[in-house]
């Protein structure tokens, strides 16, 4: 096999074909929900920031965050905090060695899906 | 690193449409990636179409159909057709298996069928497993002792041999590794599912003496940690086998030694 790389191989095809799985989209989607928070963390301090600084400062970011598509917003930040929350906990109960079997794996998976959706529905019609 | 598009050179091109069977009634559509290292053109995925009333039922079994009756430039490994060589590990229809164990009843509509994901290809189905080959020799994988060799043979429990179910079984096809994400991207420096299994199997064989040199070796940042429990190895390996539950007991015994 000694010449083998003197020739360019082609990258055989892995995401384009890889049909996706319950294990993997439930975990790229902590993955996602957890960058996703820093910008909404960022809205957060802004939020804060200008309820510190002046009426209007406020007055504005507020009535951003009050506007349908600041609902919208708020709903899928809620969505994300909760995912992730459930995604971080799948996490600790798999560090201790539990539920790494694939059916219970995958059951997890759909329950985050679940779970973060009715707990951010659960917040909305509360808040 | 994540590269999410495949390079310039690896783009797949569409391929050759063979002829169908003629005569045939039950025909059945196959979508098979081809690269020839010789022609210097892009991958491609070739079309064959062949009469299901005359091929066995495995994917293996259309494969060698194919080659034998279609196309002889059609290549791939393949050696003990039942499951136990792992020479005929591939991704077929978006999961990695090996082909001659996995159904083509178990598949629907057209059988698409690719070399193991993010590999480089050495020719159509087969991939270069150097690399890989190389990571699972880095692990130690045979029995290190120090003390001095018994006059007959290494002794274990009944109990201690029963901890090697579930990972002696493993025969090195790379379907897992090469299912996993953090492989794909970090597989220069993160041994994988399939290495990191066989680590397990060493390190918790009652009859090793290597124990706390084998886990040291595995505490890194990429070595084990790139591991992220996406449990795809566990959900493709054709033997039924745990690489991501393996991994989580190291993870786990290497936090034990520490506290």
């Amino acid at each position: 096999m000694a010449d083998v790389k003197r020739i360019e191989r082609p990258l055989s095809p892995h995401l384009q074909i890889y049909r996706p799985q319950m294990t993997s989209v439930s975990s790229i989607f902590v993955r996602i929900t957890g960058i996703a928070l820093i910008p909404i963390a960022a809205v957060v301090v802004w939020w804060l920031l200008a309820a510190a600084t002046s009426e209007s400062a406020f007055a504005f970011i507020d009535g951003l965050l009050r506007s349908f598509l600041g609902d919208v917003f708020l709903f899928l930040s809620a969505w994300a905090v909760f995912y992730h929350m459930l995604g971080r906990l799948r996490h600790v109960i798999w560090d201790f060695g539990y539920c790494l079997d694939i059916e219970t794996a995958v059951k997890l998976g759909k329950g985050m899906f679940v779970g973060a959706t009715v707990l951010s529905i659960a917040t909305a019609l509360i808040v | 690193m994540v590269e999410f598009a495949l390079p310039k050179n690896s783009r797949i091109m569409t391929g050759k449409t063979w002829p169908k069977p003629a005569g045939a009634t039950n025909v059945r559509k196959f979508q098979i990636y081809r690269w020839n290292p010789d022609d210097g053109k892009n991958p491609q995925v070739d079309t064959y179409f062949l009469d299901m009333d005359k091929c066995g039922p495995m994917v293996l079994d259309a494969l060698i159909k194919i080659k034998n009756e279609v196309d002889p430039t059609l290549t791939f490994r393949r050696s003990c057709r039942e499951g136990i060589c792992g020479s005929c590990a591939m991704n077929i229809d978006g999961i990695n298996t090996l082909a001659c164990i996995y159904g083509l009843d178990e598949i629907k509509g057209d059988v698409k069928i690719y070399p193991l994901p993010h590999m480089p290809v050495v020719k159509d189905l087969i991939p270069d497993l150097t690399h890989f080959y190389a990571q699972h020799a880095s692990i130690m994988p045979w029995l290190e002792t120090k003390t001095n060799r018994p006059a007959k043979e290494w002794r274990q429990s009944i109990e201690d041999r029963k901890k090697l179910d579930g990972l002696y079984e493993c025969v090195m096809c790379a379907s897992c590794s090469t299912s996993c994400p953090s492989y794909w991207w970090n597989g220069d420096k993160y041994l994988g599912p399939a290495a990191l299994l066989h680590a397990y199997r060493w390190i918790i064989d009652s009859r090793d003496e290597a124990t706390g040199e084998r886990l040291d070796e595995l505490e890194d940042p990429f070595k084990l940690y790139r591991c992220h429990t996406i449990m795809n190895c566990a959900k493709t390996c054709p033997k039924g086998l745990n690489p991501a539950k393996a991994i989580a007991e190291i993870k786990k015994m290497l936090v034990e030694r520490h506290v």
